[in-house]
C-alpha cells in the first residue's frame, strides 16, 4: 500500500527551506501547493522551465504566415483590384498596407494559441474537479506532497525526517 | 527574499498577513450586497435600458436618427468609438507595459483596470457596429467566401485594419485578463460554503489547484502574454488613428496621429482608473491597497502622457501653419476661432492646462482633487475627438458644401447609454468578481508590506 504525505507549512519561506533540507536527504518531493507562486521553488523540487514560449513563437510565426497567404490570395489572386490607381498587383508592392493585419493576426495566434496550451497542459478547463488536498492552500497555506512510491525510503523513515521540519499539519493517507 | 529599499512607500498598508488579504477581498463577495451598490446600479441599469432602447430604435430606423448630414457624416459615433477605445488602453498599459517594467503598484489596480478596458472596448465596438446602420450583415467585414464573387473585403483599408486590430485587442485582452483571474477564482470558491456559488465559482476557475508546476506556466504565460500585449495595445491606437490619418482631410492627414493618439488614449484611460477606483478603494474599503501613493503614481503617468498630448495640439497647430498648404491653415484656424471654438477652448483647458496642476503635490496626492481632475481630462478627451472629427469635416473645399453637426436626441441616448451599460458591468464586477489581484498581491507582501518592512529596518 502506497501512503501520500500532505505536509502542510503557513509561509512560503518556510516550506522553501523544509523542502530544501528533504531533497538534501534525497527525498522527492512530489508538488507544492500554494496561493501564489513561490519562487525560487522549481530547481528545488526539480520542475523544469516550461516550454509555452516556444509554443507561442511557433503560433505567431502560423498567424504571419496564415495573414500573409490570405491576404495574397483575396487581394493579388483572386480579385485584385485597382484602389485610386495604386499599384496593387504583387504582394510586395502591397506590402505596407497589409503589416497592419499580419501583425494583428499573428499576436491574435500567438495570444490564444499560447492560453489554450496552458490551459490544456495544466488540465484546468472549465468544470474540471479542484485537486488541491486542502481548500486552504488557496488562501493562507502551502501543502507539500510526498508520497512513498517516489521514494525509496519506508513510510515510517519518510515520516520522521518529515516531522522534523517546521510543519503545522500532517495528513497521511493511502492509495492503491 | 527580495527586499526593498526602507525609504519606498510601502504598497500595502497596516498589518496585514496573507490571510487578511483574501478576507478583505473575498469578504465582500460572501456577504450581502452594500445599499450603496444597490442604488448605483439601479441609477446604471435604467440609463442602459434607456441606451439600449435607443440602440433599438436606431436599428429599426436607420443612422438618419443621428444628427448626420452630408458634410458632417461623422460625429458623436466615431467620436465615442474613439473615446471608448483610448479609455481601454490604461487597462493594458498597467497590466502588460507596467508588468514587463516590474511596477508593483500595478497589482491593486490592473484587475480592475483591464475590466475597464474590457467593458470599454465592448461599447467602443457597439458604435462601428451600429454605425453599419444593418448589423445583421455585420460579418461581411469578414473575409468569407461569398455568392457575390467570391467578393473579399479591402484589406488596403485602415477600417477594416481596425476591425482586426480591434478584435484582437479585444480578445486578447479578455484572455489575459481571464487567466490572471483562474487563480483568484479557485480562491474563491475554496472559500464559499453555499452550494450554488460554490459551484459556480469551482467552474470559472477551471479546477485551479495551484501546483507548482501550474504556477510556472502562470508566470510564463503572463509574462509572455503582457510582452504580445504591449505593442498590440500601441497598434491598435495607432490603426484608430490611421482611420483619420491615412484620408485627405485637412485636420486628419497628419502622420503625428499615432503617437498623439496613443498617449492620449493612455492619459484619458489613466484618468478613468482613477474616477472608478477612488470610489470603488471607499465603497469597498481597499484603502489599505489603493491608497494615495498608487493614486500619485497614476498621476504621474497622467502628467507625462497629458504634456505629450499638450505638446501635439501645439505641433500640429504650428505645422499647419508652416507647411504653406492653405487648406491646412485654415483647417487649424478654424478650430480655435469658428463655430466650434468653444470645444477646442474647452479642450486646451481640461486637456493641456489640467493636468499640469498635478505637478504640486498637493494636488497629486489630493484625492478630491485627483477625482474632479480625472472627470475634467475625461470631458477634455471626449472633446478632443470631437474637435478633430467634426471642425475637420464641417467645412469642405467648397463652401457652398460647409454645415454644421447638431446633435439629434439619439445620439445623446445612445452615448448616455454607453454609459450606463459601462457601469452596470463595471459595478457587476465589482460586485461578484476578485477585484484585487490575489495571487500577485500576496507575493509582494513581504516585500512592499509596511510591517514586513518596518521588521526589516528594526533588523
Amino acid at each position: 500500500m502506497n501512503k501520500v504525505f500532505h505536509v502542510m507549512y503557513d509561509d512560503d519561506d518556510t516550506l522553501k527551506g523544509a523542502a530544501s533540507q528533504l531533497v538534501a536527504k534525497g527525498i522527492r518531493v512530489k508538488d507544492v501547493f500554494s496561493p501564489f507562486p513561490i519562487h525560487g521553488i522549481d530547481p528545488i523540487i526539480g520542475v523544469k522551465r516550461t516550454r509555452l514560449a516556444i509554443a507561442s513563437f511557433m503560433y505567431a510565426t502560423t498567424g504571419t504566415t496564415l495573414a500573409l497567404l490570405g491576404m495574397w490570395y483575396f487581394m493579388i489572386s483572386d480579385w485584385p483590384m485597382n484602389i485610386g490607381g495604386k499599384p496593387s498587383f504583387s504582394l510586395i508592392e502591397n506590402l505596407p498596407a497589409f503589416i497592419p493585419v499580419t501583425f494583428e493576426f499573428s499576436v491574435l495566434c500567438a495570444a490564444h494559441g499560447m492560453a489554450i496550451t496552458y490551459l490544456l497542459r495544466n488540465g484546468t478547463l472549465p468544470g474540471m474537479p479542484a485537486t488541491n488536498p486542502d481548500p486552504r492552500t488557496t488562501d493562507n497555506m502551502f501543502v507539500m506532497e510526498i508520497t512513498t512510491e517516489d521514494n525509496h525510503l519506508a513510510a515510517d523513515e519518510l515520516e520522521s525526517f518529515i516531522k522534523e521540519t517546521p510543519l503545522v499539519e500532517l495528513s497521511i493517507k493511502e492509495y492503491k | 527574499m527580495q527586499r526593498e529599499a526602507a525609504i519606498r512607500e510601502p504598497l500595502i498598508l497596516g498589518n496585514k498577513s496573507y490571510k487578511d488579504i483574501t478576507d478583505d477581498v473575498v469578504g465582500p463577495i460572501q456577504g450581502p450586497a452594500p445599499i450603496g451598490w444597490k442604488i448605483m446600479i439601479t441609477i446604471s441599469a435604467i440609463i442602459a435600458v434607456y441606451g439600449v432602447g435607443s440602440i433599438l430604435y436606431l436599428l429599426g430606423t436607420g443612422i438618419g436618427v443621428w444628427g448626420l448630414n452630408k458634410t458632417v457624416g461623422w460625429s458623436w459615433d466615431i467620436t465615442n468609438f474613439v473615446w471608448w477605445v483610448g479609455i481601454g488602453h490604461a487597462g493594458t498599459l498597467i497590466s502588460a507595459v507596467l508588468l514587463l517594467f516590474r511596477q508593483k503598484w500595478r497589482m491593486a489596480i490592473n484587475r480592475s483596470a483591464e475590466a475597464m478596458t474590457i467593458f470599454a472596448v465592448i461599447m467602443a465596438a457597439t458604435f462601428p457596429g451600429i454605425h453599419m446602420g444593418r448589423i445583421w450583415v455585420s460579418y461581411w467585414v469578414l473575409p468569407l467566401p461569398n455568392q457575390f464573387g467570391s467578393l473579399w473585403v479591402n484589406f488596403n483599408s485602415p477600417l477594416l485594419w481596425d476591425v482586426f486590430a480591434i478584435s484582437t485587442y479585444f480578445s486578447v485582452s479578455l484572455v489575459f485578463w481571464y487567466i490572471g483571474l483562474i487563480p483568484d477564482f479557485a480562491t474563491i470558491r475554496d472559500r464559499m460554503v453555499k452550494p450554488l456559488p460554490k459551484k459556480i465559482y469551482g467552474i470559472l476557475a477551471f479546477g485551479w489547484s495551484g501546483r507548482a508546476k501550474h504556477w510556472t506556466r502562470f508566470e510564463e504565460v503572463s509574462l509572455v502574454l503582457a510582452g504580445i500585449a504591449t505593442p498590440l495595445v500601441f497598434s491598435v491606437h495607432s490603426i484608430v488613428s490611421m482611420d483619420f490619418a491615412t484620408s485627405v482631410i485637412p485636420g486628419w492627414h497628419t502622420t503625428i496621429f499615432p503617437p498623439y493618439f496613443v498617449s492620449g488614449a493612455v492619459f484619458s484611460g489613466f484618468a478613468m482608473v482613477q474616477t472608478l477606483l477612488l470610489i470603488m478603494r471607499k465603497g469597498m474599503k481597499l484603502e489599505n491597497y489603493i491608497h494615495v501613493k498608487h493614486v500619485e503614481y497614476m498621476n504621474i503617468v497622467i502628467i507625462v502622457t497629458g504634456s505629450i498630448v499638450g505638446v501635439a495640439y501645439l505641433t500640429e497647430l504650428f505645422i499647419s501653419w508652416y507647411s504653406g498648404v492653405e487648406y491646412e491653415s485654415y483647417a487649424f484656424i478654424n478650430r480655435f476661432s469658428g463655430p466650434y471654438s468653444w470645444s477646442y477652448w474647452i479642450m486646451m483647458t481640461c486637456n493641456v492646462i489640467s493636468p499640469q496642476l498635478f505637478w504640486f503635490k498637493k494636488i497629486r496626492r489630493s484625492l478630491i482633487a485627483t477625482f474632479i481632475l480625472s472627470i475634467v481630462v475625461n470631458i477634455g478627451m471626449w472633446f478632443e475627438r470631437y474637435v478633430i472629427i467634426v471642425t475637420s469635416i464641417h467645412r469642405d473645399y467648397n463652401p457652398s458644401s460647409w454645415g454644421e453637426f447638431h446633435p439629434s436626441s439619439m445620439d445623446v441616448g445612445i452615448f448616455i447609454g454607453t454609459l450606463g451599460i459601462f457601469f452596470t458591468l463595471f459595478l457587476g464586477f465589482a460586485r461578484f468578481f476578485p477585484v484585487l489581484a490575489l495571487n500577485e498581491l500576496k507575493t509582494i507582501l513581504k516585500s512592499s508590506g509596511e510591517a514586513y518592512k518596518k521588521q526589516h529596518d528594526n533588523h
